[in-house]
């Protein structure tokens, strides 16, 4: 069932029910996010999505429409909030695009230029989390993750449906672990796939590396935002 | 530096040909522009270089001063414009940077290194000592049978302990990422400045790596 719902001040139709953030994808409201996938349970760990319900402050992939709603994305107080968010993810790990075999097929770095972050207003921590190259397939580099838990929820053992990717731990000692003996039974496809869906290059396909030349990377053939519009995701 | 020997000149102290006074008469009215290295590899002043024929059309409105074309150490004369390339990393750096600041109006960091620390930054979850020991004691490199030896004088930057961004040190006003940032988007914010527009880097040239 459809209800009326006021997006920026405009009023649009919308299903009651749908994920508020693809409402506004659909409607040409760009809304950055970094753990949500759309078609999949929302995670609401990134809080990127941030936009004022009703004047309340809250996740828009955490929201289903319902009648009434009265959503603001676009202020500059709420852009300002979301572009936040951006730089604190990259102060709390070691996001060092320059290094990096993700740069070019980051959602962070996508979303970075997208919120249009040049630097971060929070003091860079450095923090050190040593690297887990023990399964054969997969590098974790635990200093780029950003607890979206994409790899935890989606990302399971094909026969007994355990998860692989899990997180020890909880705030500052937080860490990304996985389970080696179920990462080496991955096939080939379900590696790719987790790399994929990792928006940081925390999750590292050995068999990869630099594989692409600048230039020729995803973000740089298409936008992560024009992506989104289109309603495609990550995969 | 302060432990510069008494006898030593630094180059920009060296004395130099009078230019033509109607050249130096209009240099003099133009809007100074300068550009300096900190730690970094001097990748983001080749992008400098880079804006090639960009650099041309500015010409008649900006002088550069100090930067890799004049090669002087220090800022002759009060710029509106520094660029600065490159993190901190030792007491040169902060010294230089200082410098830039109290002669240079807008202060722009250049590159993932002015920005954030870049490269050099990733000894910045080691110790300085381990960093030492790697590099000089236990260096695979080292030549067999000669003892290792941690560089130490007083002519020699001390290293600080961490790497810093620029603006952890001073007030920086502009920020542009990237390793190196496109010719094109050091144009774009150089010449938003000379022209008098709030600067604006279009996403599209937006870069951090």
């Amino acid at each position: 069932m459809k209800t009326e719902i006021t997006l920026d001040g405009k009023k649009i139709q919308a299903l009651i029910g749908k994920p508020l953030i693809d409402v506004a994808s659909d409607h040409g409201v760009y809304i950055p996010s970094l753990c949500y996938m759309r078609g999949k349970p929302c995670l609401g760990t990134c809080r990127v999505c941030s936009v004022r319900v009703n004047g309340h402050v809250m996740a828009s992939c955490t929201v289903p429409v319902y009648e009434g709603m009265e959503v603001e994305v676009d202020t500059p107080d709420l852009v300002d909030m979301r572009k936040a968010l951006v730089e604190f993810l990259f102060v709390e790990g070691n996001h060092n695009c320059p290094s990096c075999e993700k740069s070019g097929r980051c959602e962070l770095q996508a979303v970075g230029y997208e919120t249009g972050m040049m630097v971060s207003r929070f003091p860079y921590r450095f923090p050190v989390r040593t690297r887990d190259h023990a399964s054969k397939y997969i590098w974790l580099e635990r200093d780029r993750c950003i607890f979206c838990q994409r790899c935890v929820e989606f990302i399971r053992d094909e026969e007994t449906g355990q998860k692989i990717f899990s997180i020890d731990k909880r705030s500052t000692h937080a860490s990304i672990e996985i389970d080696v003996k179920l990462a080496d039974k991955m096939t080939p496809k379900q590696v790719k796939r987790a790399a994929d869906i990792c928006p940081v290059g925390c999750i590292i396909d050995k068999d990869l590396g630099f594989n692409k030349p600048i230039g020729e990377r995803k973000y740089e053939i298409k936008s992560i935002k024009e992506r989104i519009l289109k309603g495609k995701t990550n995969e | 530096m302060s432990n510069v020997l008494k006898d030593e000149i630094a180059s920009h102290e060296l004395p130099a040909t009078p230019m033509d006074p109607a050249i130096m008469a209009k240099r003099e009215e133009k809007i100074q522009v300068a550009m300096i290295g900190l730690c970094g590899c001097w990748g983001c002043t080749l992008s400098f270089l880079d804006m090639d024929a960009g650099l041309l059309s500015l010409l008649d409105k900006i002088n550069i001063s100090r930067a890799s074309i004049t090669d002087i150490k220090r800022i002759p004369k009060r710029c509106a414009i520094g660029f600065v390339e490159g993190g901190v990393a030792n007491d040169e750096n902060i010294e230089t940077l200082e410098h830039f600041r109290e002669n240079c109006d807008i202060l722009i960091s250049v590159g993932a290194c002015a920005v954030w620390g870049g490269v050099p930054a990733m000894r910045n979850d080691v110790e300085l000592e381990a960093c030492f020991k790697e590099a000089y004691i236990d260096s695979p490199t080292a030549v067999p049978g000669i003892k290792p030896v941690i560089p130490f004088h007083e002519d020699l930057p001390l290293i600080t302990s961490k790497v810093y961004p620029c603006h952890e040190v001073v007030k920086m006003d502009y920020f542009l990422p990237g390793c190196p940032p496109e010719g094109e988007a050091i144009f774009k914010v150089l010449d938003d400045l000379v022209n008098g527009r709030e600067i604006d880097l279009p996403t599209s040239i937006n870069r951090y790596d």
